[in-house]
């Protein structure tokens, strides 16, 4: 629910979704679409054909100068000098405990510029915490470009035949999470990341937050698109998608009271990287002192019932052990799904537990994560 | 007609029939969206008005139904067990329970135009 008296921020989008029809919603003090179809429709649409999301509410801070990858080393905890130009990759800024700031995307732009994509609702936390973290860096340039762009996430397997009509961008040369320049709808300069947090292939485009631009983009994609059945996409499908997928999300299976082991994030994680990044020395703590205690798990419920964020999860026989952190009927699978911490040594696939959904224990099973993987391409 | 003028109405968004049928509106469905699971009473089991007596499923929420009147369940829609959706489809005619009551108590509940009228102020068109 909302914070009484703060005003919600818009995208440049926002009268374009209310012409839609969207249903808004108050999402981290943004008012965002959170369907405009309906939410299975719009997953479906994903899963199968295209979908497109507008996301300009995440945040984007750039790190500029010669010192830029020593200060995004020591800010995040993959290892960016293993980077191309031109390559983005999965990482978080922590705590000095090893638990997460937020969870980022790091774009390499050229050897002495970077691009981090941070989450809506914990934007100013996390310009704040960059600003603190590296502040004394006089040879590190730290802009937030936030607000300048209108970025869309155009996702799906027919997501590149919809853009491959509107940019002279070679998209079959861009790799899984790379990313290039271009024209696309006759704007110059237009980054075109291949990425997207639906599990499905997709691209990012960044453009001008002008409404006027922004707007006109936004119709020419569903134009575009019109010939593959796409779907303006909101919230809702976001978030069944990216659980399908395992993504984390912050707030819930990930924050500051998670650490990178506990949360199954470690293949992101370099502690054998140089720098002493934030949270290094106690992730090492953890790894010497035998590993996380506690880890996330998929589970599936047997009996009826949706399993969801916050219900405690329990042995069968009675012993609350754990908790839910996402939980869904899942769109494509058509089953009810659900992401939760539990012991370590209940984690094993196939393990019975019982959730707490209201007043039943529903009957449920770990399960591999993630629950939903995108098919190989055949081709 | 989204809110039949034979149904009566309540500000948790149920309607009622006079033969006892009780459902949800079709505001209620739109807001919840694609309904995906409803959980209802045993036959028998006993109503307070403002009371919960199931629970219906989106996607993404769940929602408490509350009872309009003070009675007893006289039957419930097992179809809705293997068609949930229905409600989506059709809210007016889909109902959930039927309820044995004493037909007084509409009387305080909301007409068609009342109910209009409250959800238009709640939600500020």
């Amino acid at each position: 629910m909302s914070d009484s008296g703060s005003v919600l921020r818009k995208t440049a989008l926002n009268a374009t979704h209310r012409a839609l029809k969207a249903k808004m919603v108050d999402f981290g003090g943004w008012d965002m679409p959170v369907e405009y179809s309906g939410l299975i429709a719009e997953h479906m649409a994903v899963r199968t054909g295209v979908g497109v999301f507008d996301v300009s509410h995440m945040g984007d801070i750039q790190l500029r100068g010669p010192g830029s990858l020593d200060a995004v080393q020591k800010l995040l905890m993959n290892d960016a000098s293993k980077l191309q130009v031109g390559q983005a990759h999965y990482s978080a800024m922590l705590t000095p405990e090893g638990t997460f700031v937020d969870d980022v995307v790091l774009h390499k732009l050229s050897d002495n510029d970077y691009l981090i994509v941070i989450n809506a609702g914990t934007r100013e936390k996390d310009v704040q915490w960059v600003r603190k973290t590296i502040g004394m860096m006089p040879s590190v340039h730290i802009n937030d470009f936030s607000d300048m762009y209108t970025q869309l996430a155009i996702q799906g397997p027919k997501a590149i035949d919809v853009l491959r009509k509107l940019t002279d961008v070679d998209l079959d040369a861009i790799k899984n999470y790379w990313f290039t320049w271009g024209k696309v709808c006759g704007l110059y300069n237009v980054l075109v990341a291949r990425t997207g947090y639906t599990g499905e292939d997709g691209f990012e485009i960044y453009v001008p937050s002008d409404e006027a631009t922004s707007a006109r983009v936004w119709s020419e994609v569903l134009e575009a698109g019109k010939e593959f059945g796409i779907l303006p996409c909101g919230l809702g499908a976001r978030n069944t998608l990216r659980l399908e997928s395992a993504m984390a999300l912050y707030g819930h299976e990930i924050s500051d009271a998670i650490n990178v082991f506990e949360a199954g994030l470690g293949r992101y994680c370099k502690l054998e990287k140089e720098a002493d990044f934030l949270g290094k020395q106690a992730l090492l703590a953890v790894q010497t002192a035998g590993g996380p205690k506690r880890k996330l798990v998929g589970l599936e419920t047997i009996d009826r019932g949706i399993a969801r964020d916050g219900y405690p999860v329990f042995t069968l026989d009675g012993k609350e052990i754990g908790v839910v952190t996402s939980g869904s009927p899942s769109p494509f699978l058509k089953k009810n799904i659900a992401m939760a911490y539990v012991p370590v040594e209940l984690s094993a696939v196939d393990t019975e537990l019982a959730v707490q959904v209201r007043s039943t224990m529903v009957k449920s099973k770990v399960v591999p994560l993630p629950f939903y993987k995108k098919p190989k391409k055949t081709t | 007609m989204a809110y039949p003028t034979e149904y009566r109405y309540t500000k948790e968004h149920e309607w009622i029939a006079a033969d006892g049928r009780i459902g949800i509106t079709d505001y209620a469905q739109s807001t919840l969206g694609d309904i995906v699971f409803v959980e209802l009473p045993a036959v028998g089991a006993e109503l307070k008005a403002g009371e919960s007596f199931g629970t219906v499923e989106s996607v993404k929420a769940v929602s408490d139904l509350f009872s309009p009147v003070n009675g007893k369940v006289l039957e419930v829609n097992e179809a809705l067990n293997s068609a949930p959706e229905s409600v989506n489809a059709d809210a007016n005619a889909t109902w959930m329970i039927k309820a044995e009551f004493d037909a007084s108590q509409l009387e305080s509940l909301l007409t068609a135009e009342a109910y209009e009228k409250f959800i238009s102020e709640e939600t500020g068109h």
